[in-house]
């Protein structure tokens, strides 16, 4: 694929992660992050939980979730690097972003496959 | 650039060289900056979460075991960092988002308030849909 089909597709992916990121993960930081592990709520029974996991709409719904705040993730960190420290290598900047997102994206895809 | 009548080809442009920090000088690019290094935080919980499902898939012993190693004071730590991120992310997509896209109902411009309230609504009922699903 030409650098000009790509290119949409990514901010596209971007916008869609920068919005599943900013209504799912202040509370998923908040629940399973500190008042889980801190005990400020009782953390969820074992069974329970993976029950949860274990749903087919839980795989579709995490898959979706953990891939595309991937690729924003990486989208937004390459432009960091380029403007924020100036970094002139481009092409290797973008190559290790996104390969990085894809990496991510296949171990989420062996995690959620191993907990289904 | 192209060069005018009279000048020779190889142009050099004069490009002063920008110190690394430049974004530290200002308030504005400073929030600019920590917004773009919200990415690294998002990157963090997407890989803690793997690690939340990877133990819950594995064994009831597992999944203590990583509420025990979540709850050790670098990875509060660090979540308490996470936590501050991501809600800068919020705050700032939820108010760039009417900049972003014009919404038009009926020919007319839906006002930016209405985008922002409608966005921390949705945030409300997925926080609220959340919370009811895995502690319920």
């Amino acid at each position: 694929m030409s650098r000009r089909r790509v290119e949409p597709l990514v901010w596209l992916m971007f916008s869609a992660g920068g919005v599943l990121a900013s209504v799912f993960l202040p509370i998923l930081v908040l629940l399973f992050g500190l008042a889980f592990p801190l005990g400020w709520i009782d953390p969820p029974g074992y069974d329970h939980l993976r029950a949860v996991v274990g749903h087919p709409l839980t795989f579709v719904v995490l898959l979706g979730l953990f891939v595309l705040m991937l690729v924003h993730s990486a989208h937004r960190f390459r432009y960091t690097l380029y403007d924020g420290l100036q970094i002139k290598k481009k092409r290797t900047v973008a190559v290790l972003c996104y390969g990085a997102a894809i990496v991510g994206s296949v171990a989420a895809v062996a995690v959620l496959w191993g907990a289904a | 650039m192209t060069p005018s009548a009279g000048t020779p080809t190889d142009v050099r442009l004069y490009r002063p060289r920008i110190s690394t920090w430049w974004w530290t000088r200002k308030r504005t690019y400073f929030l600019f900056v920590m917004r773009e290094l919200s990415s690294i935080f998002v990157a963090w919980f997407v890989v803690y979460l793997l690690l939340v499902v990877y133990a819950v898939g594995q064994s009831e012993a597992a999944y203590e075991r990583f509420l025990d190693w979540a709850a050790s004071p670098w990875v509060i730590a660090l979540n308490v960092v996470a936590l501050v991120f991501v809600l800068l992310h919020t705050v700032t997509w939820f108010a760039l988002t009417p900049q972003a896209m014009a919404v038009r109902v009926m020919g007319q411009k839906v006002p930016s308030f209405h985008i922002i309230a409608g966005q921390y609504t949705g945030l409300v009922v997925v926080s609220g849909f959340v919370l009811w699903l895995v502690t319920r």
